[in-house]
């Protein structure tokens, strides 16, 4: 009787030996002449154990991780096939802390299984959502996603259905759906993970998407420094295709949808969506004026539906549950649930899908387990590079869009960068600046030309050339950028900037 | 904006024009791409993926090819990082910059492989052996400090495991 084990063949695993350690896995059951089945899964998302081999015993699947290629015979010889002790063990997979106190929607699939494997996406409840849009009418199911209160995952949390509505109520005989997986934030892995782990999740929400406002043509913009990703999402569009889930009958609607995967090319700005847009025609990605809005006159000038890859994977749970089962987790105007994404110096670093409402502290503390050096910690940048440093004092807020920003900071994309007490704040936020002016698209005159002076005032505060002079010109440099760009980037750069100089004074050898 | 170097600062008077291995490899990402909506980034890919890079002596076959200005091709493969019009060494180093990296350790990577290739970002080392570039981010930021060799990703990286990568590309033709 074959005993089956699985592998992750997700770029993280990959990162640091997965293939090594499946190799050594097979090579030493074939030693032992014992029969294995490896299964090359995606992560669970519990990074800082990846390698993580698990076994599926007769109570279920067992963990093994961080593995070595050089320590698999030594898991052989604890019997590991039987999920046998071990001093990497960590029991059943589903019963590790940090994966048994999240509320996994979203990311409900991840992990569990080849993520290629059609079959297998079917068993694990695949196409329900998209087999109850296609029973309701298209503005029922527009009316779902406005009613389940979801908003945009990839950062301005701008709410997916109002963008729907208006796309599906404008006329037009060409209309898209296109994906955002330009996930340039530091800090963030939920896109990548979805794309390698669940991919035919993100095809069924653009299915569901492309239904209920009208289009026929979806497009997935990936970003280039995600190579993987990109070649096993464009393997997913091949066999949904061949399936007949995408094409001219798409999911036996009578519908035609197809889907291209294309690769960015290194830009930061083509997150930003209208960038975005023009990166795909082919073009610089520079900043358009809004409106108009895409959903009126996006793509090539036809109505399209912009939404992150998160937004869109958590779609067909939507549909499949009903909008209020999503609705109901969650607070205030932040509904449904989150994954965050623990980063930096953290013990236990990996995806955290919960319902809105969590502090900052039980997501660093109860799930990251402090920092990975066993130092103090000092700051925490929530949301990327755009994002505000967050002193300790403010980790007591909760995870809620509105909660966050009255603080000062964003929850953007939902990564979550933990720095210890070794971090000198004066030059991150030279960092922060520096990004900007290597990232700006160039368009607008704040963030092209101030994103290069705040470095150079930072440099001089740090040299400690009139320091009170040089702090308020870089307040007033900041408050030039957030009213003056023409988008995001030299908007919100300004906030780890800002944050650092009100939060970490010392540093810039400025009195508190 | 991106970066300054690797990218075409001039336009040769006389242009020799892309050599027969040039032309061929772009002349088959035209025939590829050239019908796709939007094809100029396929396009530009396609080329380097074949070549390692877009030669600027090729943008005007591509420009006429896709009706574009050249001057408009041209912006297009200056603005994205991703794209270089010189050949990279025989390895391409792209280490992370951005902030989760940079919390464990990554600034003391680039400090190393700055010193150990004598070479700063956008350079390729003595040799031709190793390109170095500048990433910002390549989210694998749950296993920080990462890096990008040759399309390849690694995470967990240390100053020793740096060193033993650069000794294998060095020694490694």
């Amino acid at each position: 009787m074959s005993t089956t084990i699985y592998v992750p063949a997700d770029a993280a695993a990959l990162s640091v030996g997965a293939d090594a350690v499946a190799a050594a896995i097979a090579s030493e059951a074939a030693r032992r002449g014992q029969d294995v089945r490896i299964v090359r899964n995606g992560s669970r998302g519990l990074f800082w154990l990846e390698p993580l081999v698990e076994v599926a015993t007769a109570t279920g699947r067992v963990a093994y991780g961080p593995v070595a290629a050089a320590g698999v015979p030594e898991l052989f010889d604890a019997d590991f096939l039987s999920g046998g002790a071990h001093a990497l063990g960590h029991g059943p997979t589903e019963e590790i802390p940090f994966l048994k106190n999240q509320e996994r929607l979203t990311y409900r699939r991840i992990g569990l299984a080849d993520p290629l494997d059609l079959d297998a996406y079917e068993q694990l409840a695949g196409w329900q959502g998209l087999r109850r849009a296609l029973s309701l009418s298209p503005a029922a199911v527009v009316q779902e996603v406005l009613d389940s209160g979801l908003r945009g995952r990839g950062g301005a949390a701008f709410p997916a259905g109002i963008k729907w509505k208006t796309c599906a109520d404008t006329a037009a005989t060409q209309k898209y759906i296109v994906c955002n997986a330009d996930e340039g934030d530091s800090g963030t892995y939920a896109d990548r993970l979805t794309l390698e782990g669940d991919p035919y999740s993100l095809i069924e929400g653009m299915l569901i998407a492309a239904f209920a406002v009208g289009a026929s043509e979806g497009y997935v913009y990936i970003r280039s420094e995600y190579p993987r990703a990109f070649r096993v999402f464009s393997r997913a569009i091949e066999l949904a295709e061949a399936a007949g889930f995408l094409g001219a009958d798409a999911a036996g609607s009578g519908r035609p949808f197809r889907l291209h995967a294309r690769l960015g090319a290194g830009a930061y700005i083509c997150g930003e969506e209208t960038s975005l847009l023009e990166s795909l025609e082919g073009r610089r990605g520079q900043v358009r004026v809004k409106p108009p809005l895409p959903a009126v006159s996006g793509l090539f000038g036809r109505p399209t539906v912009v939404n992150n890859v998160v937004t869109l994977a958590t779609v067909p749970v939507i549909l499949a549950h009903g909008a209020t089962g999503y609705r109901d987790f969650g607070l205030g105007r932040s509904r449904g649930t989150i994954p965050l994404q623990l980063a930096g110096n953290v013990r236990r670093a990996g995806l955290v899908e919960k319902a809105f409402g969590l502090s900052l502290r039980e997501l660093l503390q109860d799930f990251g387990g402090g920092t990975a050096s066993g130092r103090p910690l000092r700051a925490v940048q929530v949301g990327g590079p755009l994002g505000a440093y967050l002193p300790d004092a403010a980790l007591d807020t909760p995870v809620d869009y509105e909660a966050i920003a009255a603080i000062g900071g964003m929850l953007g994309h939902g990564g979550v960068v933990v720095f210890d007490d070794t971090v000198d704040m004066a030059a991150q936020a030279r960092f922060a600046l520096e990004f900007c002016a290597v990232e700006s698209c160039g368009k607008c005159t704040p963030c092209r030309i101030g994103s290069t002076r705040g470095v150079e005032v930072v440099d001089r505060l740090r040299r400690g050339e009139d320091a009170p002079g040089q702090a308020a010109l870089l307040r007033e440099l900041c408050t030039t950028l957030i009213d003056g760009s023409l988008c995001a980037l030299g908007g919100m750069a300004p906030f780890p900037v800002l944050s650092a100089l009100d939060h970490y004074p010392e540093d810039f050898g400025l009195a508190r | 904006m991106s970066s300054a170097s690797l990218k075409p600062a001039t336009m040769p008077l006389q242009d020799p024009g892309p050599t027969p291995a040039e032309r061929a490899a772009v002349q088959a990402a035209i025939d590829a791409c050239r019908a796709l909506p939007g094809a100029l980034l396929p396009l530009l890919h396609a080329v380097q993926d074949a070549l390692g890079y877009v030669p600027a002596s090729a943008l005007p076959l591509i420009a006429q090819a896709l009706n574009l200005s050249r001057a408009e091709v041209h912006g297009v493969v200056s603005f994205y990082p991703h794209f270089r019009s010189a050949p990279p060494g025989r390895h391409v180093l792209q280490l992370c910059r951005a902030e989760s990296c940079q919390a464990m350790g990554g600034g003391a990577l680039e400090a190393l492989a700055r010193q150990r290739l004598g070479i700063d970002y956008h350079a390729t080392s003595a040799g031709g052996a190793v390109t170095l570039e500048p990433v910002y981010c390549l989210g694998n930021c749950a296993l920080s400090p990462a890096l990008l060799l040759d399309g390849e990703l690694v995470g967990r990286v240390t100053p020793q495991r740096l060193s033993e990568l650069l000794d294998t590309l060095e020694t490694a033709s």
